[in-house]
Order: structure tokens, then sequence, then C-alpha cells
């Protein structure tokens, strides 16, 4: 999931709705970052009393690097690390029959969750249909005692009553931007021209 | 990618795509309730023009278990010579609002015919001696998890060559992935010329025995006797059957492999059926997996895939310190 | 109205048996009059930048009447001749029923009055093409059926075929033979080779044409008899026949322009418009077919017109029927894909007279005997008081070749779409112009 900068790419980027990308804006470096996860995790043992029951579970693709990096900053302030496991919702999406979505990597819950607390870890909060389409996919492993959801960046947006439990970070962003999260930063920008209705943009795994 | 019609030609990453796509399946089908919302309003039709219940079933659970609808239209052969064509047929069945048809059938290239004429995607189930892609599919996903990988393995298809559309799509499957692979049958059964194949052919199971990796065998059809491609089924299984005394002398790692339905006592013995080493049920569970990946890649959206369109290398490098806006 | 029938082509090259020269045509009633340069008629058929040539004349036409006149009839068959440029085709017997007695002649003979061209009958050798009794030749000769042939079938049986040899022999007659081995050819549709192994396709070995063709030249041989091999489609059944004719065996043989042009390799979309009998060749047959067409070796090349309906090529390729609608398209096919174009030099060209000759004059003297009696007609030269049969030629038109737009009733061919170069002005039947400008006249 690296940035890697194309130089062989001329002109600037376009986006899947026409249009051209102005250049990136630093939001978050990578230290920012880190001090974000840190809290989160402190936030997270505050909540549950602790993570033995606790399962973090990253949204594929984004979301995964993230819930690792989380367990182990747990691992730093409680006895042991919660379990990881990850999550490909690709086959629970309600706009399959609009985009094709492929999966990116297999689906893996290394625990059963029947009455455990899953924490849903994704790196952008958008219009929430991926947190939903993720409810629905955690329905076929098990029924866990409690659901709750942490983003490294929330850019507002919603599309449905959702709402995030543990935020890195709140960036108040317009539909025609586009926001990038990873472990070493927080990017956003903006589509200069050729807005394109109400398809809004198209960023990591928060995908409409 | 609209229609499944062959492997014959095709590119080894659009196997290994599939192949990966099916690990993701494998994981759904392990699960207590091994079904996902996927194609939930896509309808998939099987048309199958001749009998093979073993097929139609593996693609009828693929589809449900990817929450498809799922119609079942058989043709018996004489319906169809009553005059109603391949095309009358396949128009009948789009006008139902079909988004995919999975058809079998006797007559080699049938589904293409029916891809020219339709709009819908079209998967082949086996269409006569030529292709049964799925099949490939399943066979390469069954070895890739034994093996881990299909690079340098040496396979031994023994048996019907000519007849058979396993062999075919096997052939080039297995090669396009890496496989070594030599025929072993009697000249009588294999194809009429072999140039452009990329295989080895042997008349000498036991030579090629020790050596290979895989042995797959194929179904011997009982009639091929009276056609005088044999002289007998005893003297077929002599030569080419896969005995008790013959899976001795396989190589410890080999593994065993069979379309179905498998002649006991005809390609393979009773007993070498029942081992370990023959992976034939691991074949019947992937089938359903392979088939899966298969419906999800030809009809799960129909745009271009968004991760494509929208690339990583569209953002810059990231700037330390920057700030905060 | 006698000026109807006087008329002269203008402007045109003449290409015949005895060679091309520049000169006018003057036709009239029913014969050619004066060819040379300058001469006048008070109506002109323009003919400039044209090739005059002898009409076309088929061995090997499918007529479809009486059986099948969804796909043909008698008369959309002639007019689909008379625009390729045809004067005189010879229907096969094999229509439902077969043409085997003096009744199915005298029903074909009527159903080809005026026709826009003239329509022959054959005739089985078997009655029913059942490969068991012998038609009555004697009568059915005698009746103007000079070529008899079980079509799509032929006579497998050695002795039954000797017996015809012998009693065609003397009655002037051609047997002609359908040369396949059906024991060889059984459950095959397409050529064996690489390409029905690929496919998963039965095939025809080419050795089910040779073996019969070994054994045929050995049997008339025996007998004497006049043979003409039906479709020959290996190069080694060709090299044969032609090394038997040096022996000084009166046999012939034609060939089915669609061998000429296309391939095995044609087949693999499974489209069964490339299905044909016999079965498109190898690449290096077809090389050599079309070699021997350059060498001027071939003694015919034949439309070998299948009219088919829809449906019977709306079905898998093992299940469809061979052929294709040929007559209107042959000699446009034959000029653009065979013979050198304006283009510049292409391998294995066919010239104009080699390509013309098979596709006239050579055809037309293996039918020489089925003139009418009292008639003078003389074949293949353009000459003063020969049958004003001629194909009016225009070797630069291009066109497309457009199924829909024939005048067949069939419509299946492979070469939907091909950019043709070389189309049929005028046709003149029996000094009559049955094409005028392309457009046919009845």
């Amino acid at each position: 999931m690296a940035a890697t900068p194309d130089e062989s790419r001329t002109g600037p980027p376009t986006p899947p709705d026409g249009g051209v990308f102005s250049a990136p804006t630093q939001v978050m470096d990578a230290g920012d970052v880190s001090r974000a996860l840190r809290r989160m995790a402190h936030e997270i043992t505050e909540r549950n009393h602790g993570v033995e029951r606790v399962v973090l579970v990253g949204l594929v693709t984004g979301g995964v690097v993230l819930a690792e990096e989380l367990a182990a900053r747990l691992a730093e302030i409680e006895p042991a690390a919660p379990p990881v496991g990850r999550l490909d919702v690709s086959f629970y999406r309600d706009d399959i029959a609009l985009r094709r979505v492929m999966p990116h990597a297999v689906t893996d819950i290394p625990v059963e969750l029947t009455g455990r607390v899953v924490v849903l870890v994704d790196d952008v909060l958008f219009t929430g249909r991926t947190v939903r389409a993720a409810l629905d996919a955690l329905n076929d492993h098990g029924r866990p005692k409690a659901v709750q959801l942490a983003v490294l960046v929330d850019r507002g947006h919603r599309e449905l009553p959702i709402r995030p439990d543990f935020v890195g970070k709140n960036l108040p962003t317009s539909r025609e931007e586009d926001v990038r999260a990873g472990l070493d930063g927080v990017q956003l920008r903006r589509r200069t021209t050729g807005v394109a209705g109400d398809r809004g943009a198209v960023t990591g795994s928060e995908a409409r | 990618m609209k229609h499944l019609l062959g492997v014959i030609g095709q590119p080894r990453a659009m196997l290994e795509e599939l192949l990966q796509l099916s690990d993701s399946f494998a994981e759904v089908n392990a699960r207590a309730i091994p079904k996902v919302p996927a194609l939930r309003g896509r309808t998939v039709a099987t048309l199958f023009f001749e009998d093979s219940t073993r097929t139609r079933l593996s693609f009828e659970t693929a589809a449900k278990r990817l929450s498809a609808d799922t119609l079942s239209f058989s043709v018996s052969s004489s319906s169809v010579k009553k005059g109603e064509t391949l095309r009358d047929t396949a128009l009948t069945l789009q006008a139902m609002r079909i988004d995919a048809i999975v058809v079998r059938h006797a007559s080699s290239g049938a589904p293409w015919q029916l891809a020219r004429w339709l709009d819908c995607s079209v998967i082949n189930a086996g269409d006569g001696w030529h292709e049964h892609p799925t099949q490939a599919l399943l066979d390469c996903y069954t070895l890739r998890r034994h093996f881990g990988s299909l690079d340098g393995l040496r396979i031994a298809i023994v048996g019907d060559i000519k007849h058979s559309r396993v062999a075919r799509s096997d052939v080039w499957a297995f090669t396009a992935l890496g496989a070594e692979v030599t025929l072993v049958a009697p000249r009588t059964l294999l194809p009429p010329s072999l140039e452009g194949w990329p295989v080895q052919v042997s008349e000498d199971l036991d030579r090629v025995l020790g050596s290979s990796d895989v042995v797959y065998l194929l179904r011997m059809q009982r009639e091929r006797q009276h056609e005088a491609l044999v002289p007998s089924l005893r003297e077929y299984t002599a030569r080419f059957g896969l005995t008790r005394d013959r899976a001795e002398r396989l190589a410890d790692r080999a593994v065993v492999l069979h379309p179905g339905p498998m002649n006991r006592g005809v390609e393979i013995a009773p007993e070498v059926a029942d081992l370990d080493r023959c992976l034939v049920l691991d074949q019947v569970a992937n089938g359903v997996t392979v088939r899966m990946a298969v419906l999800y890649k030809l009809l799960a959206g129909s745009a271009a895939d968004p991760h494509d369109a929208v690339g990583d290398e569209a953002w810059g490098p990231i700037r330390s310190g920057g700030s905060d806006g | 109205m006698a000026d109807l029938h006087t008329f002269v082509l203008k402007g045109a090259s003449v290409l015949d048996a005895s060679g091309r020269r520049s000169a006018d045509v003057l036709v009239r009633d029913g014969f050619v009059a004066a060819v040379g340069e300058g001469l006048d008629a008070p109506r002109v058929l323009d003919a400039a930048g044209c090739i005059i040539t002898p009409g076309l004349v088929d061995l090997n036409a499918g007529l479809g009447e009486p059986g099948a006149e969804e796909a043909e009839t008698v008369h959309s068959a002639a007019r689909a001749a008379a625009l390729g440029g045809y004067t005189t085709i010879v229907g096969r017997a094999d229509t439902d029923p077969v043409v085997d007695s003096a009744a199915s002649v005298r029903e074909l003979r009527a159903l080809a009055e005026g026709a826009a061209c003239r329509v022959l009958p054959s005739a089985s050798i078997t009655v029913g093409a059942r490969g068991e009794r012998l038609t009555p030749m004697a009568e059915l000769a005698a009746l103007g059926v000079r070529l008899f042939a079980d079509d799509g079938v032929g006579i497998h049986d050695a002795r039954l075929l000797r017996r015809a040899f012998e009693y065609a022999a003397g009655l002037g007659v051609v047997i002609c033979q359908f040369a396949q081995e059906p024991s060889l050819a059984a459950g095959g549709h397409l050529h064996e080779g690489p390409w029905s192994a690929r496919l998963g396709i039965g095939g025809i070995p080419a050795e089910a044409e040779e073996v019969v063709v070994m054994r045929d030249l050995a049997l008339a041989r025996l007998t004497g008899a006049q043979l003409h091999f039906r479709t020959l489609s290996t190069a080694a059944s060709l090299a044969m026949v032609h090394s038997a004719r040096r022996r000084g065996l009166p046999v012939t043989a034609e060939v089915a322009m669609a061998n000429l042009l296309l391939v095995d390799e044609d087949c693999a979309g499974f489209d069964p418009a490339t299905k044909f009998r016999p079965p498109l060749r190898s690449a290096e047959d077809r090389r050599a077919l079309v070699g021997r067409l350059a060498a001027g070796e071939l003694d015919a090349v034949v439309s070998a017109h299948t009219p088919h309906s829809v449906q019977d090529k709306e079905v898998p390729f093992d299940e469809a029927a061979p052929g294709a609608s040929m007559l209107q398209w042959t000699l446009a096919l034959g000029l653009s894909e065979l013979t050198l174009g304006e283009g510049g030099p292409q391998a294995n060209a066919v010239g104009l007279a080699e390509l013309i000759g098979a596709l006239s004059w050579k055809p037309a003297s293996i039918l020489h005997g089925t003139v009418p009696a009292g008639t003078a007609l003389t074949y293949g030269v353009i000459e003063s008081g020969a049958a004003a049969d001629l194909a009016v030629i225009d070797p630069t038109a291009t066109w497309i070749l457009d199924p829909a737009a024939g005048a067949s009733r069939s419509r299946t061919t492979p070469f939907a779409g091909r950019s043709l170069r070389g189309r049929v002005r005028h046709t003149i039947v029996g000094g009559e112009p049955m094409v005028l400008d392309g457009v046919a006249q009845r």
C-alpha cells in the first residue's frame, strides 16, 4: 500500500470520474499518525476495561496494517495483545451491480467471535457503506457481544447512520476531495475541474 | 472478462487471477454458513444438452452460495432434434433475463456460438471433446493447494486423450502454470495430430510412473472397445490402468487425480481409489470453490475494476513534517 | 423487335481459349456475328474496360428444388448464377427426390423454362442414390443428361461402380464420383489434422478421399470409361489424377472454389458457415490446389453451390449441413483472392486466363455432349458463329460481398463482408442479355 510516486507519469493524476486532481496536501505525517494510534489504543482499553475480550478486525485493505499497529500499541500497555483478524467485505457490498469489486485478501478471523467485542479498524470513514458491508460480513462469522469502530480519519459525508467509536482525526472535507491515510501519514487532494455529479470521490477501501 | 469459454491459449495471469480469487471462496466454503450475498439478484441458468448431474449440481451450488438465483434447463437431445435450433433455445433463455448461462453440449464449439448470439455471460461446462475450463481450473486449484505451485510439476495424463475435453483443457492450463505434461495412451486414443501441443507422449505408463508427481487418470468409456480403439478393457487395464501394483511404484509425494465418475477396476483399481493420495474428493469440493470464483468474476459488476481506475501512483510522496492543514 | 436481338459490346477486350485481344463483339439472333475493332450496331452495350469471356459453366450447382424450395429454387439459383457470370449450370441430382428417372429430368427441364441462364440436369448413378440399382442411363442420356453422380454419397461398392462404368462407356456419358471412403470419414466434420485435434472435432483424413481416387482410377483403367471426380480437395488426389491422365486415361477432376480459398484453420471459430464437404483442407493442400490452377492443370473449378435455410447453420458445427451459397460470388472471389490485383505481386498468383478457363471453357468441354442436337455451338472461342453465351466482367470494380443483397434465397456464406475486386457487368445467354449493368433481367 506504500504510495510510490510514478516518475513516468506525465501531467496531473486523473480522478476516476474525470477532471484533474490538485497536488496532495499533507494533513498528518508519520509522527502524527503514530501519536493518534497510541491515543486510540488507550481509548480502546479504557472503554473495554482491558482487551481480554477484544478482537481487532482490520478491513481489507487499508485497515489491516492499522489493526496490527493498534495491537502492537495495546501490547505495550496491556499484558497481552488482542488477536487481530482481517475482513474482506467485497462480497457484501451493496454496489456490486454498479462496479466490479475484487477481493484483495482472504478473510481471516482467527478466533470465535461470539461473546467477544469486535473493534473494526479502517483507514478512512466516508459514506459508511464499507462499514455496513462489514457488519453484514461479521454476522456470517458469529455473534459478537458488541462491535465498535476505529478509524484513522473521519472525513464526514455519511450516507448511513454509522458513527465511529475511536477517531484518529476528524477531517472536514468536501465531496470533491480525496483522502489517503496510512502509517506514513494522511494526505488530501482536491479535484480542480470536471466535478462529476453526486458520485463523490473514491478513496482507499471506503469506495462508495 | 465476459465469458469463460476455454483455457486453451489463455495467459498464465488470467488463470492465476481466478485461482487466487478462489482462495477467498474457499474461506467462505469453510464457514458454518457457507453463503455470501455477493450475487444477490443475479440469475444463473444451467443449460445442459448432455446429462451431467455432477457438474450441474456443482455450478448450482456455487451460484446459490453466492446468493444468485438458479434456473435449470435440461434439453433432451430429442426435443432439439424436433427442429428448435441451438440459437432458438438460447434466445428463449435470454428472454427470461438471465445473467449467465452455464452450458454443457455434446458438440464441440457450441458455447462459442452461444456467446456470439447472446448478450449474457456464457460459461462453458464442457463442449464435446473440446474444452472443460472449470474442470481445468479445479484441477489446477487442487494441485496448487496440495503442492503450493504447479511450477515444475511432472504430470502424466493417462487414457483416452482423443475424446477428452478434460485432457485438452488440462494440458493447456497445467503447462501455462509451469507444469510438464506427458500424455500416456495407445496411439488409437491420442488425437490425430499433436502439432503445437506443449506435451510429451509415451505409450508406456510404467516408464512414466516413477518420475511423475501427478497421475491424472481419464475415464475409459466402455464403447471404445466396440470402436476397435482398444482390443478390450482388460488389455487396457493391463497396460494403462493404475493397478495396486503400479500404485506401489508411485513416488512418495505423488498424487492421483480423476475427473470422475471413476470406473473402478478399469482405469483405477478399487483400493487405489481409496488411498489418501487420491485427491478425487478434494477435486469435487474445489469444483464448487472455483466455480464460485468464475461466477463472481464474470457477474460482479460490469464496469472496470475501480482499483485499476484509482491507482495509488496518483499520489505524491509523503513529506515529513507537513503542516496539519 | 428484331433490333433488340442485335447489339454490340464495345470497348472491351476478349479473353477466350485462343487468347486475349482488344475487340468489339457483335451479337445477332443468339450468335456471335462478328468480332473485331470498330463494330457498330444501333444498340450498344457499354463494356469499356471490361473483359468479355465465354459464359461461365458450373458443373456442380445445388438447386434446392425440388425438396428445399425455402432455401433455393431453380429460378433463384439461375438468377444468382447469371449475376455471377454463369450462362450454364448443371444442377446436382441430390435434390429431394433425387433426379433418377425420366420423369424427374423432365420436371427439372420444365422448372428451368424461363430461367436466367441455362440449367441442365444431371442424374444419379443409382436409383435414389442408394447404391443398389443403376438408373435408366440410356433413357436419361437421350433426354440430354451428360453427368451422372451419386452426389454427397459416392459409389462405394467396387463391383457396382465397375458396372456403372461399363454401362456408361457405351452411352458417351460421364460417371462422376464423389470421392470419400465412408468408414474413414465416419464421425468427421473437419479435415483431420492439428485443427481437428485442437478443436475436438472428428476429422476426415485426406486419405478418405485419396483411397477412393486410387481405386477408381484402377477401375477406370479396367473399363476405359470416362471418369470425372467431384470436388477433389487434397494435393495427392490431384497428383494422382494428373499422372493418370498423362498415362492416357480419360479422367477429369473438379475443385470447389471454397477449397481454393479457405483452410481448416478457418473453422477455428466453430462457425458452421465454414463447414464444407469435402472439408476445408490444410494450408499445404490449398497451396497445391492453387498451384495446379495457376499451372493450368485443373479441369474445372466449380461453385459447389449448396443452398441452406438459415436454421441449417444455426446449430452446432458437427450438426450443421455442409456447403455455402456460392453461385453469385465464385467468380468475384476467384478474381479477388487468386488473381494478381492492381495491388502488386502476390505469391502463387493465378493468371486470368487460367482462372476463367477453369470456370468456363474447360468445364464446358467436359459437358460438351449436352449441347442439344441440331445446334452448332462451339465452346470456348468467341468467334463468328459461336453461341452468344458471354460474360462481360469489369475487372476493376470493387464491392463488398453482402449475402442479403444476393439473388440466391440461400445466404449462408463464410465470405460475408469480404472486399471483392471484379464484377460481372453483363451476362449474355443465347444472345439475350440476362444481366445488364449488374442487374438481373429475369
